[in-house]
């Protein structure tokens, strides 16, 4: 199948990504041949099959106890942030 | 003491060595930093060497080997893909976006390997999010194939096979989404094991696919790796999908003789698209195992050849959502001056992110968008399914499948960058095991036209310790695995 | 044209667990910003979730209550959307496997019919961060504290046709987590809101309107003025010639009005899927069973109850079982009182109602416990101060602290039965007033209630009202 450039920027734009003018049309192009190769699924008869979402079957969520086991550890874990004041993580103004 | 020979050494022998006083951790650790500095321009394996703290690890090592209290692995030298969280060290992913990252917290592998005494040299270069099957989507530079440093050592534990094969890191951890331990195993002439799904914990393993992620070695041979995994393996409260199940002593079977076992030759795996050269080689291993007492027999997997099409569905849908969480905000790359929230994110995603990474995700976007959900996505799983229930079938009648790990021993770098397709079939034989959990290896068989060719095992759930012990009687035969590259010897 | 209103409701309601659904940070409120927001909360690389037991027992506890059905083996989805509160990129939620379907709750109107409200589904998922926007000129900041608190969204069918449905739906769902100890209800602090989904047709009309979505109500009093001026706005807008748009609205309590979120405009293609690191939530049959046999008495059994034991109205045991606090404090003035339940509650629901309401008092705050409103209301039922007096020293008793008993002795309250002293004041009355005494004995009989006033006042009140009628009537004809 092949996707257009619109598809592109849409599909860009959905998964937040900064496309430069050059890099559209590789990603139209590779995208469109990925699509027709993951197409080939279609023939694949899965009738009555269920959708395996996990590698081990039979499976169950654990539970874990409601015990709060974490200590206040901000100061560390800001380090890696670009921008903080008075605690806080800063963007650009959210706009609602 | 002597200082050890590195070319020669494995996990076993050196531990042995440590134990018998030959020499200490300091000084194999020392040993182990200048091979990594002399090797690195040229091979390019390590993002990061932490040689400080790795000769203090070392010294430690040796301090509690001295006191009477060391483990089969107190001290000896490995290094971490750089995949792994490592506390207060610096950790890439082999990308820009987390160039400037340093980790507040230990992975749980990295936690269990320190636990077991082994001394942590650095970091390990990697295709970017573990992305790729040639390691050239690095932002930090390609890896280099030791064997031929004109070829890719595959992907995407690159660095970790390149290390291991150049004999600069005794053993290193790796992972595995699709194939990326055993190809680059297979490129590289060492050991690479891929355990069960859920048998080692993915907390502080930073996600590509989730469902199919597992950490996993590269080792120089299989027995190295059974000492590994017995210290890396077992149940983790913090990752859901660990499971709880007694981790047995992978070392102690590693001798049970073969008489008995049964291994499947999968029909698909010998398809017109496998090298001939390497189809011998594995010929020639199976000629191995049969003299061992192995019984061989054909089986087939019919839904098989859909696997890499399923994997290329079901892991970039994955990595489009555990990627989103690279916006800039909290850690990692952030564009200059963003004008608003919208640019914030889009440069600093765009930016941070190289183009393979883009590539899958915006294809897992596109897959699990509305309109596209059922075609793509649910069908994939689907078909998933399918090829789980071959598997499940083929172990109804043997122990162990066998086949190569790839189509073709290593490319030039640069053959396939062009064409995502033709690099994505690298891993058409590692794929399936991924998508059903099942543990799987590779080991070296020799090579083609100078360049190591891999052959591939795969168990049932949680059979690695019979998998071991079948790579290991086969290593017993063979030296593949001892070879050195003569760049490295 | 005649228009009919259409609002579903999905409210959110914070569980009550001390730590957070998938992490084991503290859900406290009101920390210092991003002081309880660890690894996992933050979307760390490489961290993964482990699901909270008690929050999958509250959820279940919830469908229980409503009668649903309980999903055995539900699953955990991705909902994907960029936003800087929801650190992950993805908010962890249920899509097509919920853990609660299908329930339904019985609301009162205003006339007192009852109307059973359908309950689509209630599902867990995780609460986002908070955005800040003051003091930080062109800035944001992100507090994620609230990340990862646990919630359960509970979603009505679109069944509820006014407002005042609406705010009586959610007043009951309010009344029901809090009765479950599933949810501390409390809405300035944002632990219970709701999202309504308001639409309209012409009365008769098969196919539903086009809806707007109002987001993140969090007041009754928000939720009624915010739907009725949405009402209003789609029904101008059609009947001039508009058309309705399906979008996310705002309501801005300062203006009254709802307006349209911008930044929520653009199309959002949430992309569920399953979340590979969470496995299906399977719930055994014992599981089910504990929570089923310790759930509480739920509201409507215990208004019944209350009706058919006590003889009280639907109305008076539906405010009384409002909650469970109130409805523990009733039933203990009545067992202390021992009689009249109907005068207990006129108590309950009057004065002490007015005077907690008058000081924002929670009933356990209270300046009158039940042992002491139980020892006024005895008073009135033997006869030591009537009615009237009892509001004096109700009063009193709130002030000061005070039980009934001390206040009517300190003040002299206590009720005159005396037969002398009440003749002696109705004819120190009757000598005061000649004019009107001799105007009543001409046949004014409506002047008998000036001479009841007349007496009370010279008492203070305090006469027994039984007794200085029977007297006046004996006396007055002269």
């Amino acid at each position: 199948m092949s996707l257009t450039r619109a598809d592109i920027e849409k599909i860009a734009q959905l998964a937040r990504l900064d496309l430069t003018e050059a890099e559209i049309p590789v990603y139209v192009d590779s995208l469109s041949r990925i699509m027709d190769f993951v197409g080939e699924l279609e023939r694949a008869g899965t009738a009555g099959t269920s959708p395996m979402a996990h590698p081990l079957p039979g499976l169950a969520q654990r539970l874990r106890a409601d015990v709060v086991s974490e200590t206040d550890q901000r100061e560390r874990y800001q380090r890696n942030a670009p921008q903080v004041e008075a605690g806080l993580y800063l963007v650009p103004k959210v706009i609602e | 003491m002597t200082a050890p020979s590195l070319p020669a050494a494995t996990v076993a022998g050196l531990a042995k060595g440590l134990n018998a006083g030959e020499f200490s951790s300091v000084e194999l650790t020392e040993a182990c930093l200048g091979r990594i500095a002399a090797s690195q321009p040229g091979l390019n394996a390590f993002i990061t060497v932490t040689a400080e703290a790795a000769l203090a690890e070392a010294g430690a090592a040796d301090t509690r080997r001295r006191e009477g209290r060391a483990g089969p692995l107190t001290g000896v030298p490995i290094a971490h893909k750089d995949i792994f969280c490592t506390q207060d060290v610096l950790t890439t992913c082999g990308s820009r976006m987390l160039s400037n990252f340093v980790s507040p917290y230990d992975a749980t592998v990295v936690a269990k390997l320190r636990e077991a005494g082994t001394v942590a040299l650095g970091k390990l270069n990697m295709d970017e999010f573990a992305m790729g099957s040639s390691n050239e989507t690095s932002f930090f530079g390609p890896v280099r194939n030791p064997w031929d440093t004109t070829r890719v050592p595959g992907g995407s534990s690159g660095g970790s096979a390149a290390a291991v094969a150049a004999r600069i890191a005794p053993a290193a951890t790796a992972t595995d989404t699709g194939g990326s331990i055993r190809q680059p195993a297979a490129l590289c002439g060492v050991t690479g094991i891929k355990p069960t799904y859920g048998r080692v914990s993915r907390y502080g393993m930073i996600a590509f696919a989730s469902s199919l992620d597992q950490a996993g070695l590269i080792t120089v041979s299989a027995e190295d790796a059974a000492l590994m995994l017995g210290a890396m393996a077992g149940f983790d409260p913090r990752d859901s999908t660990s499971v709880d199940s007694p981790v047995p002593d992978y070392a102690a079977t590693l001798e049970q003789p073969l008489a008995g076992l049964t291994i499947g030759l999968v029909k698909e795996f010998f398809d017109k698209g496998l090298d001939r050269q390497c189809e011998q080689r594995i010929r020639d291993a199976l000629a191995v195992y049969e003299k061992l007492g192995a019984r061989l027999v054909e089986v087939s997997c019919p839904n098989l050849p859909l696997s890499v099409p399923t994997y290329y569905v079901v892991a970039p849908a994955e990595c489009s959502s555990n990627l989103a969480r690279f916006d800039g905000v909290r850690f990692g790359h952030r564009c200059e001056s963003p004008r608003n929230l919208t640019d914030l994110y889009n440069r600093s995603r765009g930016e941070g992110f190289g183009a393979e990474v883009k590539r899958r995700i915006m294809t897992g976007t596109y897959v699990l968008s509305a309109g596209y959900y059922d075609a793509y996505y649910l069908k994939a799983q689907r078909v998933r399914q399918l090829i789980s229930r071959d598997f499940a079938e083929a172990f109804g009648q043997v122990d162990l499948l066998l086949g190569p790990t790839s189509p073709t021993a290593a490319f030039a770098i640069g053959a396939k960058t062009e064409d995502p397709i033709t690099m994505y079939l690298n891993d058409i034989y590692t794929i399936g095991a991924n998508l059903a959990g099942l543990p799987a290896m590779s080991l070296p068989c020799g090579f083609a036209d100078g360049l190591p060719v891999g052959l591939q095992l795969i168990g049932p759930h949680f059979s690695e310790a019979r998998m071991l012990n079948a790579a290991h009687r086969y290593q017993m035969e063979t030296d593949w695995h001892l070879r050195v590259p003569a760049a490295f010897g | 044209m005649e228009w009919e209103t259409v609002i579903g409701l999905e409210i959110h309601a914070q569980l009550a667990t001390r730590s957070k659904i998938f992490s084991g940070s503290a859900t406290a409120y009101g920390a210092a910003p991003n002081t309880q927001a660890n690894l996992v909360d933050l979307g760390y690389p490489g961290v993964l979730p482990v699901l909270n037991r008690e929050a999958v027992r509250m959820a279940v506890r919830f469908g229980l209550a409503i009668g649903a059905e309980i999903c055995r083996h539900s699953v955990f989805a991705r909902k994907n959307y960029f936003y800087p509160d929801l650190p992950k990129g993805y908010q962890i939620s249920q899509y097509e496997l919920p853990i609660v379907a299908r329930g339904t709750l019985d609301i009162v109107l205003e006339d007192g019919s009852r109307k059973r409200v359908g309950i689509t589904r209630a599902h867990l998922e995780e609460d986002a961060g908070k955005s800040l926007h003051e003091g930080l000129p062109g800035l944001s900041g992100i507090d994620l504290n609230r990340a990862g608190t646990p919630l359960i969204e509970i979603v009505s069918e679109p069944e509820l046709r006014s407002a005042k449905e609406a705010v009586a739906y959610m007043k009951k769902v309010h009344t029901l987590v809090r009765y479950l100890e599933i949810c501390d209800g409390n809405m300035q602090e944002g632990s219970f809101r709701c999202d309504a989904n308001v639409s309209v047709r012409p009365r008769g009309a098969e196919k539903f309107g086009t809806r707007a979505e109002i987001k993140n109500l969090n007041s009754f009093r928000y939720v009624e003025k915010a739907i009725n001026y949405e009402v209003e706005r789609q029904i101008e807008l059609i009947e001039g010639g508009g058309r309705v748009v399906q979008e996310t609205r705002l309501y801005d309590p300062d203006r009254g009005e709802t307006r349209s979120m911008r930044s929520k405009e653009e199309a959002n293609d949430y992309r569920y899927f399953p979340d590979p690191d969470l496995l299906p939530v399977v719930l055994e049959d014992d599981f089910l069973e504990e929570l089923r046999s310790t759930l509480p008495e739920l509201p409507d059994q215990k208004a019944a109850r209350f009706a058919g034991d006590y003889g009280l109205s639907d109305y008076d045991a539906g405010v009384l079982t409002a909650s469970r606090e109130l409805g523990a404090f009733y039933e203990d003035v009545v067992a202390r009182v021992g009689r009249d339940p109907k005068l207990c509650a006129n108590w309950v629901m009057g004065d002490f109602a007015a005077f907690l309401n008058k000081d924002n008092l929670e009933i356990a705050e209270s300046r009158v416990g039940s042992a002491a409103l139980a020892g006024l209301v005895t008073r009135i039922l033997d006869n030591t101060i009537s009615g009237k007096i009892a509001k004096e020293v109700f009063e009193a008793m709130w002030a000061e602290g005070e039980g009934a008993d001390a206040i009517i002795e300190k003040k002299g309250l206590r009720q005159i039965t005396d037969t002398g002293a009440i003749e002696q004041a109705i004819e120190d009355v009757m000598a005061g007033n000649p004019g009107q005494l001799a105007d009543y004995r001409s046949g004014k009989d409506k002047l008998f209630g000036f001479f009841v006033g007349q007496v009370m006042k010279a008492t203070g009140g305090k006469a027994n009202p039984a007794q200085l009628n029977e007297l006046l009537k004996k006396k007055l004809p002269g």
